[in-house]
This record gives structure tokens, sequence and C-alpha cells, in this order.
């Protein structure tokens, strides 16, 4: 299995070495977020608010601060004031105000669970026993939850300040609607009224959590001299540090902030809750302080990913060709404006060629906690309903779903969602290998059905910064400040070997705090592999042409006669030919030269391409129960070069599993008052293991040219397809429209209940 | 702040007398539903009296034909008695869908029943089973059926200082057998949207001559459904007999709307978990299964 594929153009790309975080991580020695102690540390807790939505009139700390052992008690009060200016926050933007009112609720409290102050104490019992003695008194407001309640005549209004963006002439009156979006192409109206067929339904899904095992956690320490430290466990501390930094009006590089390991992210930590408060706590108390978010935590007081409501129509020729499409769509995105919107219009542009569209969306916000990015954001939901209306058309034409798919699949050279033209896409492949696969064929016993889906996801490139660095024994470091989620200090690895010629095991990863390397972007975007992996790429070949200059130099001869082959250079002329000296002879000699061997780079890559992917789903029903059984899956995906196939395949097989379990059961479920109750992992129902077949993998590698392995994001595409996959396989099995997620056995029985 | 005592005592009286003692103690035997409890802050006893080391507590003993499981026995340890997985297969399989496997190597029944969850899995196949337990507590011993402890969510008939030490089942009648079944929308890890318990016993020619049918999660309580057994009795488990018993069993619902399943959907489902259980506990009884 890691012997090289002797077909392969490459030594090391492609193979499947073990991971050089693996040990630590399985024998529980690598340092998580909750793991990490500093000398003199205490322990912070968050007072979090029981209502949905109310005023705070007042806050008294008096109790929580006479009790022994407390050091200090913190408020929104603390924080400087903020302007709605809008920064970077991962991998979208936010307003330094919502940034900082997520962290601590500021005049109001905007959803159960939202953080109103905190505390730090000698322990943590001391924290949490302390944190109930604060008084929040509070003027209980009506709130809302879905988007038409929300969005109603004299609905409660979130945020006074909200005018909705994207109407003309602009409103005079606050609303929960955030912002607008219309997109057109062509005349959707025209082309709609010559198709020979329409379908159209209504389709809606609901907030779900990213279920990461972690929860947030953090340490912080502020200095008597203005200057601190962060410990995190985020998906990119160089955008914790900024965002931190950025609400506490301190300058970013007087916050060094350190990566620790991240146990899953998804997209859900790539923005702020505990920070600055954790700064503002250790600033007061003059220690160290600790703050980790319990499970209930972080499905009440973390970032979901929204729900979505979507109106939606396709009108087509008899032979299947889209003519037009239109929607209409409201993200329920929480507390605070999101921007789903956009990649909701790509999901509907992006995937298939249509030629005629209009597009309207909305950012709706409402009283459960702010939603953040969760994998391929706000594409899963939309694509929920477009490759399900898609099913429907199949149906109506009678013709198998597959070739309605490869009729309208997106091509090289058509134009992409913002109509710059797709490059070297791999779509038609991948419907091409799942129409070949057996599982497309094979044949299905009673009350059981095939769903099929297809998905694209635009992905992304992104500043990062790179150094490698050599030995004197020529081992080679890579740095990079791009926190490893899904095995990329092995891709790095791999990278770089491959550039320099090396054993896989010669090349370390390290990921660097923000004060020993430049910036990156957060791990997210699947934008690592290709962006932070390009840098990798371009720093090992500027280390590898300092070695053949050094070795020219040492050969006498020049840089042209020496070649670079197997980690050593190769002498090609004069007294030296046929000569070598390798990596770590040359690299010893770096007193002769002007110093170490090291690169550093920085890029900014946006020449990435976009993912494809296509998952079929055989589901069984229990039509007495309305239990689904997923017993069989395959998913195939176009995936560029695939550095590391082990990493791929489980990028490919988790976001089908999320996406199943998005499907089936997983959804926040609110009570009257706007509680959430079911913020455990009993209730809150990702699927286990049990509940799944192997799901089975078929990498289609159609390389990006624009990366120098052909490289591109595989992490996001995978969670795209599979809701509606499942969602194609239960209606088939049932015979009836299942246009409500999730599909929890109740609700399927109901259906079929109501049909009978 | 508040402290914590832990005792481990070693007999029956130690353990009565620690916890007549204060009256905020509680009974640790696998510690799988007090320890979440008392972590999600809904349990803050001042006292803990672990019976783990009070003996005969993690054993299962047969005799004549009876059995006596200790009321700290983990479920996974039921397991590994023949004779009682023969004689009670519906019984120690309630007991085995329990959380996981890690949970259920410390998981037990006497904590599933005196934990009072109206949802526990082994308690309506207890009750099915015509189970009783044995009380011990400060004015002495004291045997009920099981289906007298659970009196409302989370709550027991035990009074102070009593706890359970022992599960006991009875002489199993030739042709007998029994099962459990559960909905949940997953495939373990869960907890019951509906359980059911059935408990029967067939004559020489199939007809059914005992029957008990037991309820979880549709009432405050788990519940024996007397007019469901006698639905079956008599009968050879036909269509008709069958559909009756699952009308007394969709009768006898008195379920909530939450968030693991809607009254509607949990009524239905118990008549046909009932009907499927039934089947089962038939087929085991004649040998087929």
């Amino acid at each position: 299995m890691n012997a090289p594929d002797p077909m392969s153009k490459y030594r090391v790309v492609g193979t499947r070495p073990v991971r050089p975080d693996g040990i630590d991580k399985v024998t529980g020695k690598a340092i998580y977020g909750p793991d990490f102690v500093a000398a003199g540390m205490i322990h912070g807790a968050i007072l979090r608010s029981p209502h949905a939505h109310a005023r705070i009139r007042s806050i008294d700390t008096s109790r929580a601060e006479a009790l022994p052992g407390v050091k200090a008690v913190v408020t929104s009060a603390d924080f400087p004031g903020q302007s709605a200016k809008i920064i970077a926050a991962g991998e979208t933007s936010s307003s330094l105000r919502d940034i900082a009112a997520t962290c601590l609720a500021h005049g109001k409290v905007l959803y159960v669970g939202h953080a109103a102050a905190a505390v730090a104490a000698t322990t943590k019992a001391i924290a949490e026993a302390a944190a109930k003695l604060i008084v929040v008194d509070y003027e209980v407001l009506p709130h809302v939850i879905e988007v038409e309640d929300a969005l109603a005549e004299g609905a409660p209004i979130l945020h006074e300040h909200m005018i909705t963006k994207g109407l003309d002439p602009a409103p005079d009156s606050p609303s929960n609607a955030a912002n607008c979006l219309v997109m057109t192409r062509g005349d959707a109206d025209a082309a709609m009224a010559g198709a020979a067929v329409i379908v159209s339904g209504h389709y809606r899904t609901v907030p779900v959590h990213q279920g990461y095992i972690e929860p947030h956690a953090c340490v912080a320490s502020w200095n008597a001299d203005g200057q601190g430290q962060l410990w995190v466990s985020s998906q990119g501390h160089f955008d914790i540090r900024n965002q931190t930094a950025s609400v506490l009006h301190i300058p970013s590089s007087d916050l060094r902030t350190y990566p620790l390991e991240i146990g899953g992210g998804f997209g859900g930590k790539t923005g702020i809750y505990l920070e600055p408060v954790a700064m503002l706590l250790s600033k007061k108390a003059g220690r160290p302080v600790r703050l980790a978010m319990s499970r209930e935590d972080v499905f009440c007081g973390s970032g979901p990913a929204p729900g979505i409501v979507v109106d939606l129509t396709i009108g087509a020729d008899a032979d299947g060709t889209l003519k037009a499409i239109k929607a209409e769509f409201w993200y329920q995105v929480g507390a605070f404006c999101g921007s789903a919107v956009n990649s909701g219009m790509a999901t509907l542009l992006g995937t298939y060629r249509i030629a005629n569209a209009h597009l309207c969306g909305w950012d709706v916000v409402s009283n459960f906690p702010g939603t953040k990015a969760y994998r391929a954001p706000g594409a899963p939901q939309m694509a929920f309903a477009l490759e399900s209306c898609l099913d429907d058309l199949a149906r109506k034409l009678d013709m198998d779903p597959l070739d309605l798919r490869l009729r309208n699949a997106v091509r090289p050279g058509d134009p992409g969602p913002h109509h710059v033209p797709h490059g070297a896409i791999g779509f038609v492949e991948c419907l091409e290998a799942a129409k070949a696969h057996p599982h497309w064929t094979a044949p299905l016993g009673a009350n059981q059905a095939r769903g099929v889906a297809g998905a694209f996801w635009m992905n992304y490139g992104g500043p990062s910064t790179v150094s490698v660095a050599l030995s004197g024994d020529g081992s080679v470091q890579v740095t990079t400040g791009s926190p490893d989620i899904g095995g990329s200090r092995a891709s790095m690895a791999i990278m770089a070997a491959e550039v320099l010629q090396v054993p896989y095991e010669r090349v370390r990863v390290a990921i660097a705090d923000t004060a020993s390397i430049g910036y990156s972007m957060v791990t997210g975007g699947s934008r690592v592999t290709f962006a932070t992996g390009k840098a990798v790429v371009e720093a090992a070949r500027k280390v590898e042409e300092t070695l053949v200059t050094r070795a020219a130099s040492l050969f006498g001869v020049a840089a042209t006669d020496v070649e670079w082959r197997n980690g050593a250079a190769h002498c090609l002329t004069g007294e030296s030919a046929g000569e070598h000296l390798t990596i770590g002879a040359i690299a010893a000699k770096a007193g002769q030269f002007s110093g170490p061997v090291s690169a550093e780079v920085s890029v900014n890559p946006l020449d990435y391409l976009p993912g494809f992917a296509v998952h079929i789903c055989d589901t069984e029903v229990d039509p007495e129960t309305g239990n689904v059984s997923i017993i069989r899956y395959t998913t195939v995906q176009d995936v560029g070069t695939a550095i590391h196939p082990d990493y791929v395949e489980g990028q490919m097989q988790g976001g089908a599993v999320q996406g199943i379990g998005w499907a089936l059961n997983e959804a926040y479920v609110f009570d009257g008052n706007g509680r959430m109750e079911n913020p455990g992992f009993l209730d809150y129902r990702m699927p286990v293991a049990s509940d799944l077949p192997m799901i089975d993998t078929v990498m289609i590698e159609v390389p990006n040219p624009a990366h120098p392995y052909g490289v591109k994001g595989v992490g996001e595409a995978p969670i795209v397809p599979p809701l509606a996959a499942v969602a194609n396989a239960v209606s088939r099995a049932t015979g009836l429209p299942m246009r409500t997620l999730p599909l929890s056995p109740d609700r399927i029985w109901a259906t079929i209940q109501a049909a009978k | 702040m508040t402290t914590l005592t832990y005792h481990a005592p070693r007999t029956r009286e130690e353990a009565v007398a620690l916890l007549a003692a204060d009256p905020t103690a509680k009974v640790l035997s696998g510690g799988t539903d007090l320890i979440v409890q008392m972590r999600g802050g809904r349990a803050a006893p001042t006292a803990i009296v672990d019976i783990k080391n009070v003996s005969a507590m993690m054993s299962v003993l047969g005799n004549d034909g009876r059995y006596s499981i200790g009321a700290a026995m983990p479920c996974t340890g039921m397991l590994r008695d023949e004779g009682l997985c023969k004689a009670w297969p519906g019984v120690v399989e309630a007991a085995n869908l329990i959380g996981s496997v890690q949970v259920r190597n410390r998981a037990t029944m006497g904590g599933n029943l005196c934990n009072a969850s109206p949802a526990a899995d082994s308690i309506p196949a207890l009750i099915a089973a015509g189970a009783t337990v044995l009380i011990v507590g400060p004015s002495g011993i004291r045997e009920v059926p099981v289906e007298q402890v659970p009196v409302a969510p989370g709550k027991t008939s035990l009074t102070a200082g009593e706890f359970v030490v022992e599960i006991r089942l009875p002489v199993r009648p030739a042709r007998s057998s029994d099962a459990y079944l559960r909905s949940i929308p997953r495939t373990e890890m869960d907890i019951a949207v509906v359980g059911a318990g059935v408990s029967i016993t067939l004559d020489e020619a199939g007809t059914c001559t005992a029957a008990r049918v037991a309820l979880g999660a549709v009432a405050p309580t788990a519940i024996l459904v007397p007019e469901a057994g006698a639905a079956l009795v008599g009968s050879k488990l036909d269509g008709a007999a069958m559909d009756a018993m699952a009308a007394a069993v969709r009768a006898a619902c008195r379920p909530i709307d939450d968030k693991r399943g809607t009254a509607e959907y949990r009524t239905a489902m118990a008549g046909v978990l009932a009907k499927r259980t039934a089947l089962i506990a038939a087929a085991r009884a004649k040998g087929e299964a």
C-alpha cells in the first residue's frame, strides 16, 4: 500500500505513508485546545443567557466578585467600543460589532446560550459557582426562530440598526432581513414559458451543527506591558489573532498566538468566541486564563450551519435540456447576518448549463446562535433543493437521473457561476464513472431504492506562507501557518519530498505560531493542500536551486551542468563528472557559503479550480416505522491529483457521512421559548458507526494545471450531494416527495400516513 | 462550595445506614446515569454510596429455574450466563441495548430501574417477565413487582435508606420465552422512542396460554398492559389476535410530544413494535429462534 505506483510519474505524490502526527494523536499525547496549561493559569467560566431575546437592563457582579478565589469578572462594558467596520473573519467577513457581540452580549442577548458575563477564579468549580452569582436583570422580549416568523409584519427585530441591504429603494425601517441579492441570466420568464416540462418544489432544511469532537478552548495571557499570548485550537490562529486583536483594539503583532492541535472544525473554528473574553479576564486577573466550552456550550453558543427555505422552479426541453431556473430562497442565519447567499447562487448556477436564471436570495436573522461556515457553507442546503428538483424532472421525463445530469453537466469552457469560464473540471468524468460503477446497476430488494445527486463547490486558494529549511544533516524542516485538520502535515511532507527527491520521513512539518512565520489564511475552503502546498513546492524548489548552485560551486562547474536527482546533485561535466553530492553533504558545507539553506515563500493563488462530485445512495425504508437504513453508498469525485489518497478518500467518506446525518436525523430542536432541546450528542443525532455501510470512494483525477502537482480542493464537495442523494432514494422508495429535512422516522411515517 | 463523600460499604446494613444518614446520598452501581447527571448539574449529592462491594451485588444466581441478578451486575455480564440467556433472552437483550458496549460494561439493570426513566430499555422487559425486586432498607427487606418501583419520571417508590439489592426472575414454564424491541432513529447509542417487551407461554398446539405485554416511553413510567396480554391468550397469534393486542397497546398509550418523537408516532409505533416483539417471543417459545 505504501509502495509507489510504478505507472505514476511521481515518486512520493500518490503514496499513502503514515501521518507524522498520528501516533501522538491516537495515544492521547497530542495537546488539543482543552489540554494546554500555562504556568499560573486560572480558570474562567461564562454565564450564558437563559432567554432567546432580552434586553439587559443591568448586570450585578458584586456577589461573584466577593466569592473567595474569584480573580476577575468581565462584561461587555469591559470591551472597547466597536464600530460596524467589516473585517475578514475566517472564510467570511463580519462587522467588528457583531464579532464582539458574539463573544459577550452588548445591550441585548439574542439567543439562549448567548454569553452575558464571565469570571475567572482559581478553580473551575469556583468560577462556575461565581458565574451563577452574577445577577443579570433581563427585560424578556418576544423571539423568532423560523424565517417566516422573522419576516412577518410586526416581528420582533433583533438589530435595531439592520436595514436590508440590496433593496432599491433602501427601506426606511429595520428588519430581520439582512441582505437581499438578485442574480439574473438571460430571460428566465420567457425561457420558462417555452419549456416543455416544468418542475417545482418548496424545500426546507433546519440548522445543524458541525459536531466537531473537541469543544472550543483557549488559554489567554495579557502581560503587564500590554502584549499578550493566546494558545488556541482553531482552523487558523492568524485569523483568530487578527479578530481578537481587532475587537481589543491592540496591534496584531502584540498578540502572539500559538496553534494547538485541533479536534475537528469543519468551518466552525474560523471565528472567535472565547478569546477576547479570556484576554480581558487575564488582563484583570494578571494571570493566564483558560476558557473552555462544554458540549452544551458548543451547541448553544457556537455557530451552526444555517437552515434554508427554497422555492425552486426548473424548466426543461422534452429531451431533458435545462432551459430556465427560478428560485427565491431564505437562509436562516441565526443572530448575526451571514453570507451564504452567494454560495447558494453558485450552487444553482455552477453545476449545470442553464442559460436563463432569475435568483433571489435573502439572509434572515433570528434568535439562535449566529451561524458559521460548515463544509461548503451554504451549498448542501441548496443542492438538496436543486438535486431533488432534478430528480423530479428525471421522473417526469422518465429519464435516467444520471443521463439527465450528463446532458446538462458543465464542461470545461462553460461559464461558471460568476461568468468566468470553468477550467479543467471533471464533472462529466464523475457522472460517467458513476454510471459505469457496479453500484448503479446492482439489484434492489423490497422497500429499497437508489438516489443520486451531483455537486459543485467553488473551493478557494488564498494567502499562505511557508518556509523550507535544511538542517546540517540534510533533513528537511517545512514550516507552515496552516493548522493540520485533515492530514496536511503528511501532504506537505509528500510535496517537499517530491521536489527534493528525498524520502518522506526526511521531511518534518511544523505549524508555527504567529510570531514565527508570515500570515496564512484559515485551513478552510479546501485551500491548504492547494495554496499552502503551492508555497511548499515553490520554497522547496528554491532550496533545490540553492543546493544545485552550491554543488556547482563545489564541483567547479556551471549550475546548468549539475542535475538534481535522487536527493543529490550530480555533476555532468568537468573533472567531477559522474560524482555527486547528497543533500546532507551540501547542507553540511553551509559555512562555506552565505549561510544555512532555507527559503520562505508567500503566495496568494487564485487559480484554484472547483470540485465536483456524484454520490449514489441506496436506502431501505421500513414502511411501518419510517426508519431509513443506508444500505450502500458510493462517492465519486473529481479530486485533481490525490497527494495522499488515504486522506482524500477520508474527506470523501467524512463528507458523505456528515451529509447523511444532515439528511436523516440531525436538527436543532427548539422549544417554545427558543431553547435548544437537544444540546448533546444523545439527542442531536449524528450517525453512529453502526448506522452506516462502508462508504465506497472513486477518485477521478483531473489535474489542475495551475498547481505543480495538479491539486484541487477536496474537503467540501463531498458534503454537497448526500442530502439530496438520500432524499431522492427515500422518495423513490416511498413514491412520495421528501422536501423537508431531516428525514427522521416520525416525519417519514407521517408523510406515508398522510398519503394513505 | 459543596463537598462530596464517597462510601464503599461491604454489607447491606452499612449501605442502608449510610443512605439513611444523608437524604441527598445517591446509590452508585455502574454510574452511567449518576455521573452524567452530576456533571450536567442535575444531581448534586453530598454522599455517594457505591454498592458494588456489597456481597452478591455483582452476580447472577440460578436456583431451581429461578434467577437472582445482583443490582450491580453489569449488563454485559449477564451475557456470560448461558442459562439466563436461554430462559430470558428478552430481558438480556433489553439490557444489552442500553448505550454502547463500553457503557454496558458498567451499566446495570438495577440502575436502569432506579433511574426510573420512562424510556428505560430493561424495565418493560422486566415487567413483561413478571420480575420482582428485593429492596432492603431501615425497616428490613421487601419484595415488590418491578412495575411498582418507578412512579414518575426520575422517581421511585423507594423510601429513605432503601436500595435495590436484587432482581428476581420467576420459574419458566415449558414453551415460554420473551423478547424486547425498541424504536430509535439510529441503530445504537440512543434512547427508546418506544419500547415493547413481551413474554409468552404456548401450549403444545401452539396456543397462547399466558402473555404479558409491557411498554416503555409511552407514559410517565413503563407500563404493563394486561388487556394486550389477554388479547393473545387463547389464540394462535393469528392476525385478528395480534390486531386486538396492538389495539389494546395503542389504547394504553399516554405519550407526550417531545424531541424524540410525536405522541401520534409513539402510539402508532407501540402497536407495530408490540406485534413484532410478540412474534419473536412466540418463535423463541416454539424453539424456532
